[in-house]
């Protein structure tokens, strides 16, 4: 069951639009980072962008969340256009949770607190809700006995998964991630892809950037493979891995998987 | 040769062992150490014991007793050339607190505002804000306050300049008026409440009028006092009440009318019932008469230590928000928070763990540089105890004792209270 | 249920996009301008006032310094020359420039050697501050006091010479004996640089004559150069007694641990001036009476004490930054502590608070203004004495103090720079 489960097609994707994306361009002064990007994501699927380091993955997807200013085309995320109005990109960002390489964890607060911060300061949740709410999350990334320590006492993997419980507890309907693993030791980057292959089975829609191509193989729809601020390929998994079509696809994909 | 598996026996003591044994060898260097200390000092206070003029004049606190002789402008308490030393010695004190108080907060705020500006998008006033702090932390502070204190007492109106039917400079409001020797201020006094006079009949323009009589008591202002403490208590109580109904439901109510009323209300109602009148400074002669004076020295010493204060500490503030990654702020973004609560949440609490150590430092600085105060003649503490009264009495052992232990013990209690508040907000780690 | 979404699943560029201009907005000074000035109505307003304040001070600034005149002997014939164009007197510094910069007593035809000495502090300064000048070029930083002794204070030549032979001397002995511990090699050095002072100052006494350029005594020392020779002379000191202080704070023998922290925190906790009051009163109280300190030394020992007490807390600071295991290893290898810490800690500590140690003797130089206080004629005694004073120039303030300004400025803000750079330099060099 959990084999089938885990299987791309055999988890659910509705035709509704989650994220759609229509010509965007972005430039960091004169570099072009963004160059007609074209994205459709529909509610519950899995998308892994990968890509060599200065592709413009990590710019695309912090795009989404309004982190990054777009200077050309539209995104829209369920159906909201991302523009320069506050009410947009509030109404986003509470619908788009947002996992960083570095967890970004806010040190001076217990793990709990960073837990409850945006539920009861956005979300206007009561306080002994929002615990209630982050306890769930808490035990669902499996540390639900680390509640009162401070982030610092954490080890990196359990960081990550506060931080995902942090985003989870905003409730969001799409999440992004931004290599979660690429922080973390060895033993401590399966502990962490265990908590969001977990989450890709619940059904949420996932746009990640990673190098994880085991997890990508297991989760993923769709691999996208982004090269000098572009889309170059994209494909389902087993299709990408076996025939990649690019030049450069191959070239990327014979370097990470070579050894 | 003794070796590990040769434990030393009892009572094989060899005097090798001093130099060469770890045990012994602490204790050989520090008896070295105070033999060296004892020599040091020994020489010192013999040289002091032989000295001619103090073996004349010994060591003796009993000058602090004798009247100075001599006047302080700013006086916050009373004072005159009859009072002792010691009186004299305390004025100082008080001047110097005074000062250091109204420069720290002072300076905090020039100091937030120019970091935050630094800080800014806008390429005007961030270089201004660059040119502010360079130009400041570069030349002198002596320097800036003797500058300072220039310009007011060149560009300021000599109180002459008031004078006449058609003046050349006019009272602000027609109260305050800024003179080259000060500026003066309306005092505020009370015509009611404890130890309160009849009315007293005076002419007025040929007119006899009722004119309240000031209350000379001082308890009234510990009323006013009470009446802000009660505020503050009540104000706190709204604030935990904000909190716990923001905890039960979500939702925070709205305390900023009801805030803003606990703290208006009850003092107005207080200094209307106690009769609130301000004595308006007035020409009268060469100078101006009544009101509250603030000389000019005492002035130029605030403006010029806030200012140079205020560079530095911009540099802490600037440094105490860039400590801050980036990503803490994109994290609290991503969670839907708004820059206001993202500063007031997440940056400024994390800041403030950079800022206050050193703010608190800066504070000691401006407390130490008030003593500069002598190149303007303002006197505080080294003006009149390590000044004018060292001058006359000729006890410079004394004073300069004095001098020291009050600086000293000054500086050894804000130093303490860093220390609790560092150990206190000191983040957990594992 | 993936072939439903066959249309958007596969997907291959088969030409790659050239990268493009931004748009017109996005681009070159229009962009520069929208971000850095006019984003939000915020940001304008700002951009309007900042705009106001350069505007009122340079309307103030520019006709003062293009107006100003260099001509004329005194104040009332700047004004004439001026009438009311609202331009500077600068003739004051026309006329008082060398006094500003030497004090009013050095002799005149003397101040080509203060001029050469500060010239050769550019050559002496470089090989410390720059580390990856050659080497050898220490030595002439190591030649420098002395030499620049000889030029300012003048006299016979034979005290500074001796002065550093001794120095050199004690190094020398120093090497050879300690290897038979560090106490004897200390001891030894000592008595080789006591022995070649002795015979240093006998042959001073005796052949006064020889070698001789004329002397100037102390008291004539003022202007700027007064507070070069005091900052420079004060920090060079400190560095040294910091060092010892610093490590004493760090000892595990409580008598030099308790008087480190003591002296640390005494000097810390009172203001500049008290102690400039014990140079000026106290000090003598406890010299030997027979013995005559000038001023300028008792105020030269009591900055160095004070900035000592600050560079000994920023050398701390380097200290406490060392990873523990630099200290575990150097135990390890079986060096002893002085030998770990010659060899291991200190270069290490020493190199991370080079920018603290710039900082304070930032601070310290500016804080040499202070003698002004107790009536020495340094830059600011200057002015405010015989400068202003004087009838010929009295009320010509902004002149004055806007020169003293300069010149600070000049020096302290390089001073600074430099230490960011270091800061820079070393951030790369850890990395």
């Amino acid at each position: 069951m959990a084999m089938m489960d885990t299987n791309p097609g055999g988890m659910s994707v509705s035709d509704e639009v989650a994220i759609e994306i229509r010509k965007m361009n972005k430039w960091f002064g004169q570099f072009h980072v963004l160059r007609d990007i074209d994205l459709k994501v529909r509610r519950g699927e899995r998308i892994v962008i990968c890509g060599p380091s200065g592709s413009g993955k990590s710019t695309l997807i912090r795009c989404i969340n309004a982190l990054e200013e777009h200077q050309q085309g539209t995104i829209e995320v369920d159906g909201v256009p991302l523009s320069s109005d506050i009410k947009n990109i509030d109404k986003i960002r509470s619908e788009v949770g947002m996992c960083f390489q570095h967890f970004n964890l806010f040190p001076h607060l217990s793990v709990i607190d960073n837990l409850t911060l945006a539920p009861i300061w956005v979300r206007k949740t009561p306080k002994r809700e929002a615990e209630e709410t982050a306890m769930y999350f808490l035990e669902k990334v499996k540390i639900p006995d680390q509640a009162r320590k401070f982030p610092g006492q954490l080890s990196g993997g359990q960081q990550q998964r506060v931080a995902i419980a942090r985003s989870l507890c905003m409730k969001p309907r799409i999440m992004l991630f931004d290599e979660p693993t690429s922080a973390l030791d060895p033993e401590m980057i399966k502990e962490v892809l265990d908590t969001m292959i977990q989450l890709a089975e619940e059904g949420m829609t996932m746009i990640c950037v990673t190098h994880e191509m085991g997890f990508a193989r297991q989760v993923a729809n769709r691999v996208i493979f982004m090269d000098e601020g572009q889309i170059v390929e994209q494909n389902e998994p087993e299709e990408f891995f076996l025939r990649p079509r690019n030049e450069r696809t191959k070239l990327f994909l014979s370097q990470i998987l070579g050894h | 040769m003794t070796t590990m598996s040769d434990p030393p026996r009892a009572g094989g003591f060899r005097l090798g062992q001093l130099i060469n044994d770890k045990r012994y060898r602490a204790y050989t260097f520090q008896f070295l150490a105070i033999v060296l200390l004892v020599i040091a000092f020994g020489w010192l206070i013999n040289n002091a014991m032989n000295n001619p003029t103090l073996e004349q004049i010994g060591i003796d606190f009993g000058f602090l007793s004798q009247p100075s002789g001599y006047d302080i402008g700013q006086q916050p308490i009373p004072y005159n050339s009859q009072s002792t030393h010691l009186r004299a010695a305390v004025v100082g004190a008080l001047n110097t607190l005074i000062v250091a108080f109204l420069a720290c907060v002072t300076a905090t705020l020039f100091g937030v505002i120019a970091g935050v500006l630094r800080l800014s998008k806008n390429w005007i006033i961030g270089t201004l804000m660059a040119i502010y702090v360079e130009m400041f932390r570069n030349i002198p502070v002596l320097i800036w306050i003797i500058i300072i204190f220039t310009i007011f007492a060149n560009v300021m109106p000599a109180p002459s300049a008031f004078r006449g039917e058609d003046p050349e400079a006019a009272p602000l409001f027609g109260m305050v008026a800024f003179t080259n020797r000060g500026v003066y201020v309306p005092r505020p006094y009370f015509t009611n409440g404890i130890g309160a006079q009849e009315a007293a009949e005076v002419e007025v323009d040929g007119v006899a009028t009722l004119v309240a009589q000031e209350v000379t008591s001082s308890a009234n202002w510990l009323i006013v006092i009470g009446v802000l403490i009660a505020s503050l208590v009540v104000a706190r109580i709204v604030s935990k009440r904000a909190n716990r109904i923001q905890a039960a439901t979500g939702v925070r109510p709205a305390t900023l009318w009801p805030l803003l009323a606990i703290w208006i209300v009850p003092i107005v109602a207080t200094l209307v019932a106690l009769g609130l009148k301000w004595e308006i400074p007035a020409l009268a002669g060469f100078n101006f008469r009544g009101g509250i004076v603030l000389q000019n020295p005492l002035l130029a010493l605030w403006f010029a230590l806030a200012i140079y204060t205020g560079a530095f500490i911009a540099e802490n503030v600037r440094a105490g928000i860039l400590a801050i990654s980036s990503g803490q702020t994109e994290a609290a973004a991503a969670l839907g928070l708004r820059p206001g609560r993202i500063m007031r949440l997440v940056v400024l609490p994390q800041a403030l763990r950079v800022i206050v150590p050193p703010l608190i430092s800066q504070y000691l600085n401006i407390t130490k540089n008030t003593s500069l105060a002598i190149a303007v003649g303002y006197l505080d503490l080294t003006g009149t105890l390590g000044g004018i009264t060292l001058n006359q009495t000729g006890r410079a052992l004394e004073c300069i004792m004095l001098l020291m232990a009050f600086y000293l013990t000054f500086s050894l209690i804000i130093s303490a209270v860093m220390n609790v508040y560092n150990s206190s907000v000191r983040l957990k780690e594992r | 249920m993936s072939d439903m979404h066959a249309e958007s699943v596969a997907f291959v560029r088969e030409t790659a996009l050239p990268p493009a201009v931004p748009p017109i907005a996005e681009r070159g000074a229009v962009r520069w301008m929208r971000i850095n000035l006019f984003s939000g109505w915020i940001n304008t307003v700002m951009t309007l006032i900042g705009a106001f304040i350069v505007f009122w001070l340079l309307s103030g600034l520019i006709p003062w310094i293009v107006n100003g005149t260099w001509e004329g002997d005194s104040i009332r014939d700047c004004r004439e020359i001026l009438q009311d164009s609202g331009g500077g007197c600068f003739a004051v510094l026309r006329e008082r420039w060398p006094q500003l910069l030497f004090g009013f007593q050095y002799p005149e035809e003397l101040r080509w050697r203060p001029s050469l000495a500060f010239a050769l502090l550019f050559v002496a300064v470089p090989p410390v501050l720059f580390y990856k000048l050659p080497r050898w070029m220490l030595v002439i930083t190591a030649v420098f006091p002395f030499l620049a002794y000889w030029l300012i204070w003048g006299g016979t030549a034979i005290s500074p010479i001796f002065a550093a032979l001794g120095l050199v001397a004690g190094y020398l002995v120093f090497v050879r004996v300690e290897k038979r511990g560090l106490v004897a090699g200390l001891l030894a050095a000592l008595v080789a640089v006591v022995a070649v002072w002795w015979l240093g100052g006998a042959l001073a006494d005796e052949f006064s004559r020889s070698l001789r350029i004329e002397a100037v005594p102390s008291r004539q020392m003022g202007g700027f150069m007064l507070n070069l020779i005091l900052g420079v002379v004060c920090v060079s000191l400190s560095v040294p007694i910091g060092i010892l202080l610093a490590m004493g704070r760090q000892s595990r023998l409580p008598v030099v641990k308790g008087f480190s922290i003591v002296f640390i925190e005494f000097v810390r906790g009172v203001p500049l001036i008290t102690l400039l009051f014990v140079a000026n009163v106290v000090l003598a109280y406890f010299l030997p009476p027979s013995t005559n300190f000038d001023l300028i030394l008792r105020v030269i020992i009591m900055i160095t004490m004070f900035s000592s007490a600050y560079i000994a807390e920023v050398i701390r600071g380097g200290l406490a930054a060392l990873p523990k295991g630099q200290y575990e290893a150097a135990d390890s290898l079986g060096l002893d502590y002085a030998q770990s810490m010659r060899l291991i800690i200190l270069p290490q500590a020493l190199k991370i608070s080079i920018p603290g140690i710039v900082n304070v003797a930032v601070g310290l130089f500016k804080d040499t203004t202070l003698v002004s206080v107790i009536s020495m004629f340094d830059l600011v005694g200057m002015i405010r004495g015989p400068i202003l004073s004087s009838t010929a120039w009295l009320g010509v303030y902004w002149e004055l103090w806007a020169a003293a300004c300069v010149l600070f400025f000049t020096v302290c803000y390089g001073i600074s720079q430099y230490s960011q750079w270091l800061e820079r330099q070393l951030r790369t060099d850890h990395r």
